[in-house]
């Protein structure tokens, strides 16, 4: 990025007259070499202290998942009885949201390759979600780890039906972006899985039909495995509470759609998460990588609980500079990276659940309407020559009506 | 086979298993089984350690009892034993001692010096641990009918396979077997007291000669001792010196089809070829870097793929992959194996290491 500082031409951002700097814009590239050097220093010295400990904490999050999980599906058997439905779907929602976020998507990662457990490893882990396995690691892993924050590149920007940044063209569909957001918070699973399957590229031809073809089959066969279990066999099971059960379950799957929809938009859309351009990506260096992954990353915070329930994607800039180190270290690193953070002075995005989710909202309610680059538009870098005289723009705090 | 075991593989039982899979998706009956208690799974075999014997300062026997029903071996054998040390899963491969067919597996570990898994098996290794269980596996085995003159020539911790199989062998084929046994002094002698007890009760002649007072054994000294030598069927085991040694013998003055050998360690030519390099496992996606010596296994292994293993040394050919690309080096015969000239070669990772970059369909 700053070795590109020379070629790069200022863009006026549009109805401003100013420009918009990145948070990092005042870095030298030596500065930039050696804040990578201190990441890969708290990376090395995780990778080789994993051991016993991280084994144990895996391994208990299994069987506690597994614990809430059956328990809940037992008192679920006698849901007609309130206090048994309550109990089941309360204790059903946790598991299915430890069972996506602390143990599918970060063992999916690879971040427990390390203990060579054939049971606990990327290679042979299924999850509860309807996307399988397989297509969500490739979109997931690779693609939006890999381009996170490139606009056009990371699809996860806005997951294509959403206009996320104001640099990506408004078009009259974005009016309805609130109500989208809505739906898709409710059935946030199956627009992922709707997503992996890219019907976007399909329609522009840059996917086959004969690459999708067996991908959508083995959606459906996923989607189908889910629903039977959900919505048939355990309610057959309750006998006479089997209306209550079915109602439990799709409670439950809805409660973990709601949620884990709310913690992955606070990762990178609340203010301040900087989204970039694509010619960023040629011969980017490991520590501008590691600067665009904390500047388009955003953490919560809260409790040891609240933590494990977001799967420690509250400590999404921790994930995103190390997506493979095993999650329960996150908590334990983020002192440093933030201090890092303020040493060179680079913003570390972090707030409560309620108010990041708020600024998600706010922008998605922006953004429907053409404009918004005032406040949400994308920070250029700077000439060398005008660092110092740039000042960052505070926009004025006003939704967009 | 027990009623049990009977049970779990009868039909009924795979129904249950059927529909208990619909109803916990994405999981398997087994992860719950194993969940519940490691011993009861079926895709991960695991054994809890019921005593343990130190038979020499350096050596232990595990008597281990199967958690599930156990495919029995054939006497002789090795199988894998798992032990999570640090959170991270190690398998090596040990002789069984047991007979087939007992309800306990013994094994028998020598501590090797710098071993991460052989010393903690041999020295740090309470009763109660619960170990991994690989099948049994390997070549070096009596065939049916037993011969009629047998020749054992072990030397140290190489009398473990041969053990596994003179407790297997009943008294009338122990009468005229011969047993050469070459450690420092009696006391090293592995099974020392049972050895010399069952060469008193049953006819078998053993042979033990002590290192430390009498030098190692060679051909003559062997040929004093067991002067029809040539005509016996014999099964040696030992350091690869030892082996070497009489593997030479044997083509020189003997018939080196009557020779059977099991190497502890991998037979190594020297590191003159390879270059080392970035392996791809197309499988997993999983990338790894080696260096000019290390085995694509244990590269894959350290980078923290999942991998086929067996017995870790080039014999039993479990860990066999296709060669997509690049070209690797045989660590045992020292020839290089390229894709280019040989596209699906299958190659054995644990003696194979990468000569520039490559990619495995593993």
């Amino acid at each position: 990025m700053l070795r590109r500082d020379t070629r790069t031409t200022l863009e006026i951002v549009p109805g401003t007259g100013e420009e918009k700097v990145s948070a990092a814009a005042h870095l030298t590239a030596e500065q930039v070499e050696a804040l990578g050097a201190e990441l890969d220093a708290i990376r090395e010295e995780v990778v080789a202290s994993r051991g016993e400990r991280d084994a144990r904490y895996i391994h208990a999050v299994i069987r506690a998942q597994r614990g809430l999980e059956f328990g809940g599906r037992a008192l679920l058997l006698f849901s007609k009885f309130p206090p048994a439905w309550i109990a089941g779907t309360a204790a059903l929602s946790v598991a299915k949201i430890l069972e996506n976020m602390e143990l599918g998507h970060n063992i999916l990662h690879g971040q427990w390759d390390w203990m060579r457990d054939p049971k606990i490893h990327s290679t042979t882990w299924d999850w509860d979600h309807v996307d399988p396995a397989e297509f969500w690691k490739r979109s997931h892993n690779y693609e939006h780890h890999t381009f996170t924050n490139i606009r056009g590149k990371d699809r996860d920007l806005g997951y294509t039906v959403m206009r996320i940044t104001p640099e990506e063209e408004w078009r009259p569909t974005h009016l309805l972006q609130p109500l989208t957001n809505v739906g898709l918070s409710l059935i946030f699973e199956y627009g992922i899985a709707l997503y992996d399957i890219e019907t976007d590229k399909i329609k522009s031809g840059e996917k086959s039909w004969a690459e999708a073809k067996p991908q959508i089959a083995a959606t459906f066969r996923k989607i189908g495995k889910q629903a039977a279990k959900d919505y048939v066999l355990f309610p057959l099971l309750s006998g006479p509470s089997a209306l209550s059960t079915l109602v439990a379950n799709l409670t439950a799957n809805t409660v973990r759609n709601v949620w884990s929809h709310a913690v992955i938009f606070c990762g990178h859309f609340p203010d301040g998460t900087e989204t970039f351009e694509e010619e960023r990506l040629e011969g980017e260096t490991q520590g501008e990588w590691y600067i665009r992954q904390m500047l388009g990353s955003a953490n919560l915070t809260g409790s040891k609980a609240m933590h494990l329930m977001t799967g420690n994607l509250s400590h999404q800039i921790e994930h995103h500079l190390f997506p493979d180190l095993p999650s329960n270290r996150y908590a334990e690193i983020a002192p440093r990276v933030r201090d890092i953070c303020e040493r060179y002075g680079l913003p570390y995005n972090a707030g409560p659940l309620p108010k990041q989710y708020a600024k998600v909202w706010r922008k998605i309610l922006r953004l429907a309407f053409p404009g918004g680059h005032e406040r949400y538009g994308a920070a250029k870098p700077t000439p060398r020559s005008r660092i110092g005289k740039a000042v960052r723009r505070v926009a004025p705090a006003r939704l967009a009506a | 086979m027990s009623s049990a075991s009977r049970f779990r593989d009868s039909r009924v039982a795979r129904r249950v298993r059927a529909a208990a899979g619909l109803l916990i998706t994405p999981l398997v009956p087994d992860d719950v089984l194993s969940t519940l208690n490691p011993l009861w799974s079926r895709s991960a075999p695991r054994a809890r350690v019921v005593k343990v014997v130190r038979e020499t300062p350096d050596t232990t026997t595990l008597v281990l009892r199967p958690g599930t029903s156990f495919a029995p071996h054939r006497p002789g054998q090795y199988l894998g034993i798992g032990l999570q040390v640090a959170g991270v899963w190690h398998w090596r491969t040990y002789s069984v001692t047991s007979r087939p067919g007992d309800p306990l597996l013994s094994v028998a570990v020598t501590a090797v010096p710098g071993g991460v898994l052989s010393g903690r098996l041999a020295h740090d290794t309470p009763v109660g641990t619960v170990v991994g269980l690989g099948p049994a596996a390997g070549e070096f085995t009596l065939p049916e009918p037993t011969p009629e003159k047998l020749l054992f020539v072990t030397a140290g911790s190489g009398i473990t396979p041969v053990m596994g199989m003179l407790r297997a062998l009943a008294p009338a084929d122990l009468c005229g077997a011969v047993l050469v046994h070459c450690d420092r002094t009696p006391a090293d002698v592995v099974f020392g007291p049972e050895l010399r007890g069952l060469a008193a009760r049953t006819g078998l002649r053993l042979v033990e000669r002590h290192t430390a007072g009498q030098g190692r054994l060679t051909p003559d000294a062997l040929a004093d001792a067991v002067p029809d030598w040539a005509v016996r069927e014999t099964w040696a085991c030992g350091p690869a010196g030892f082996l070497d040694t009489l593997a030479t013998h044997w083509e020189r003055a003997g018939d080196p089809e009557l020779l059977h050998v099991e190497r502890f360690a991998p037979k190594r030519v020297g590191s003159a070829a390879g270059t080392g390099g970035r392996i791809t496992f197309a499988t997993s996606g999983l990338v790894a870097d080696a260096e000019p010596d290390t085995p694509v296994l244990l590269a894959g292994e350290a980078a923290g793929a999942l991998l086929p293993n067996g017995c870790r040394m080039g014999i039993c050919h479990t860990c066999v992959g296709k060669l997509q690309a690049g070209a690797v080096r045989d660590l045992q015969s020292g020839e290089v194996i390229d894709a280019a000239d040989q596209p699906g070669r299958p190659v054995r990772t644990c003696v194979s290491a990468p000569s520039g970059d490559i990619t495995l369909d593993l």
